[in-house]
């Protein structure tokens, strides 16, 4: 039922009278006097005080009081009325509310006393000042009235869940700590529990358990907090990264595509150099770490397609590269390989793109360098072309692999290699 | 031939969140394909779409409001008969192959030439697939590999042919289905269907590798 008050202001007893309903806006405590005075239509003060004077003539007054808090709905309609407070006033709002818990609960003491008198002044002091406690521990000041309202709101649920979120609330929790706790100590010490050691363990317990339930939320809290600074701050970090990538690579290239825009050809290498960096940056984590990381096949074509293109403004060399290996000796030959098969295509095949296909299986790389040029016989090649294709050859020879060029006048030019390579790095 | 020409002009839609590249590619196709509709996100593509009932619809994979991925499942079940090809920047395979696997027909990357889009295009149209060098070589990286011993897998839809697998090493080594046809001495309808039914698989396969494969592909 408190739940369901603190989350509608509807009345939970669909017999009470119209009209009768708690005055946030008027309270002193949570506003019962003040609704039921302005429902009889009475000054709050009268209510107020009958509502004392019942509560030490027999303790019906705050039976009553309490059961009134917690049926009573929540009234806010005269919120014109409710002028919003300067920001500072919440603080005294704060100390209204301590006081008030601290009256209720040394009035209830005062009265059950009174009705069983065997309950001793060291019980009801120390009560008292814990009341007060509580009272300072819950109240959140400095946020205006909303978040005041928001509190008293919650105030008959879940005093825990008061506890969280308001700047400075620490303080108020740390107050109202001690508070609680000088009330147990005196407690405990007024009732000679300090003469055994067993209740000192008593008195920890007590004052650990006081302290963890004030104070737990608002570790939680911290803890997480902490969390969400470490991951934006990482976010940050990247994002600083991401920015100085972007002017040193990308904002170069773009100034430099703008001085070279009489030259299509340059501005188009320089173009395509900047997408081939920028996609591997974005997309590919292990060339993007490759700087000085270990070295793997699949680099080592890109940074070869790289290159060439560099070197020869307006080429396209297109990679795709499926698995992938370290790149030792064998495979670097390989590497050389192909880059020599791609500049002649380029150089001689007359056509602009170059498609190459690396593939890692089964302990082999395979290798194809492709042009879709003007081919050539390989029976009547002149010696140039034929020089190169030996080469190829012979330095994959070496590492006992294997080189083998296939063309045919108009029909472009297929070298294919192969060579051992060691089983993909482990993940 | 007599029944293409016959044939009214394919009906393109286009989608692309930057203006620029639209108006270049309303260029490219101009007089080789009927532009019927453009958007620029998800909620106005699929409303346009919609609306234009188009032959093929080219989208590009980023968009605003949920990528191209979004576009294809939420139009497909009402319109079945609209063909998507996918066009992007993005080389990156969990891109790639998540669009292909919400329905495109194929992939093909911005850089494209003027001539290859508008032929890929047409391919679309005809219920064939189009795969890049790259896509090519994605789909072998995603069903290499042996078998997990014990896996349940359905022969018919986790593993590629011998047959297939030469089809798309030779895609990916950059030859046309003309060149593969004559390279492996069949016709370009057995090529063409060699491609459609691996682009069958990476949609319908449970594989494991192709759920998991963006995230094993990064680790490596």
């Amino acid at each position: 039922m408190a739940g369901a008050m603190a989350s509608t202001p509807r009345s939970p007893l669909a017999s009470l009278p119209p009209g009768l309903a708690r005055r946030r806006d008027e309270r002193v405590v949570a506003g019962v006097c003040a609704g039921v005075a302005r429902w009889i239509g009475v000054d709050p003060l009268v209510v107020r005080v009958a509502t004392v004077i019942l509560s030490l003539a027999n303790g019906v007054g705050v039976v009553a009081y309490l059961v009134a808090w917690l049926v009573l709905p929540v009234e806010d309609e005269d919120a014109a009325r409710t002028v919003e407070p300067p920001a500072g006033a919440g603080r005294g709002r704060a100390a209204e509310m301590a006081l008030g818990v601290g009256c209720v609960t040394l009035g209830t003491l005062l009265l059950v006393r009174w009705v069983a008198p065997f309950f001793p002044d060291g019980l009801v002091w120390p009560a008292a000042i814990g009341g007060l406690g509580i009272g300072v521990a819950l109240a959140r000041a400095g946020d205006g009235d909303h978040r005041w309202r928001e509190l008293a709101a919650r105030l008959p649920g879940n005093p825990v869940e008061a506890l969280r979120g308001g700047a400075g609330a620490w303080v108020r929790i740390a107050a109202g700590a001690v508070l609680l706790v000088v009330g147990l100590a005196t407690f405990l010490a007024t009732n000679g529990a300090f003469a055994s050691l067993g209740a000192i363990g008593v008195s920890v317990v007590a004052t650990a358990l006081g302290g963890a339930l004030i104070l737990g939320p608002w570790i939680a809290r911290l803890v997480r907090q902490l969390g969400e600074e470490r991951r934006e701050r990482i976010r940050n970090e990247e994002r600083a990264d991401m920015a100085a990538h972007l002017h040193d690579s990308v904002l170069q290239t773009l100034a430099l595509i703008q001085r070279h825009a009489d030259s299509p050809p340059q501005a188009r290498s320089l173009a395509r150099r900047q997408e081939r960096e920028l996609r591997a940056w974005l997309y590919d984590d292990r060339r993007r770490a490759g700087d000085g990381a270990a070295d793997t096949l699949a680099a080592a074509l890109d940074r070869l397609a790289d290159e060439v293109e560099a070197d020869h403004g307006g080429t396209q060399v297109e990679v795709v590269t499926v698995g992938d290996c370290p790149l030792d000796p064998g495979v670097e030959a390989l590497v050389k390989a192909a880059r020599e098969a791609v500049v002649n295509a380029l150089r001689h095949s007359g056509a602009p793109e170059v498609s190459v296909y690396a593939e890692v299986a089964g302990g082999r790389v395979e290798a194809f360098v492709r042009d879709r040029g003007r081919g050539f016989d390989p029976a009547t090649v002149d010696g140039d072309r034929h020089g190169i294709a030996r080469s190829i050859v012979a330095r994959m020879a070496r590492h006992a692999g294997r080189a083998d060029v296939t063309s045919a006048p108009g029909e472009g030019t297929e070298v294919a290699l192969s060579v051992a390579c060691q089983p993909e790095p482990a993940p | 031939m007599s029944e293409r020409s016959e044939r009214s002009a394919t009906r393109v839609f286009l989608v692309d969140d930057h203006r620029l590249f639209l108006s270049g590619v309303r260029a490219e196709l101009a007089g080789r394909a009927d532009i019927v509709g453009e958007a620029t996100d998800v909620e106005s593509a699929v409303e346009g779409i919609r609306a234009t009932e188009p032959d093929v619809v080219l989208l590009d994979v980023h968009l605003p409001g949920g990528g191209g991925r979004a576009v294809i499942e939420t139009v497909r079940p009402s319109h079945p008969g609209v063909v998507f090809l996918a066009l992007s920047v993005s080389d990156a395979a969990e891109d790639v192959i998540g669009v292909i696997r919400a329905g495109a027909r194929g992939y093909v990357t911005k850089t494209i030439a003027a001539g290859d889009l508008a032929a890929a295009v047409e391919r679309v149209r005809e219920g064939d697939a189009v795969f890049s060098p790259r896509l090519a070589g994605f789909v072998l990286d995603a069903f290499a590999g042996d078998v997990p011993p014990g896996a349940a897998l359905d022969p018919e839809l986790d593993q590629i042919t011998p047959r297939e697998r030469e089809v798309l090493r030779l895609l990916a080594r950059g030859y046309t289905y003309k060149e593969i046809a004559r390279r492996l001495e069949v016709s370009i309808k057995t090529v063409e269907s060699h491609v459609s039914s691996v682009l069958r698989k990476l949609q319908l396969s449970s594989r494991h590798e192709l759920t998991r494969w963006a995230t094993d592909r990064r680790l490596i």
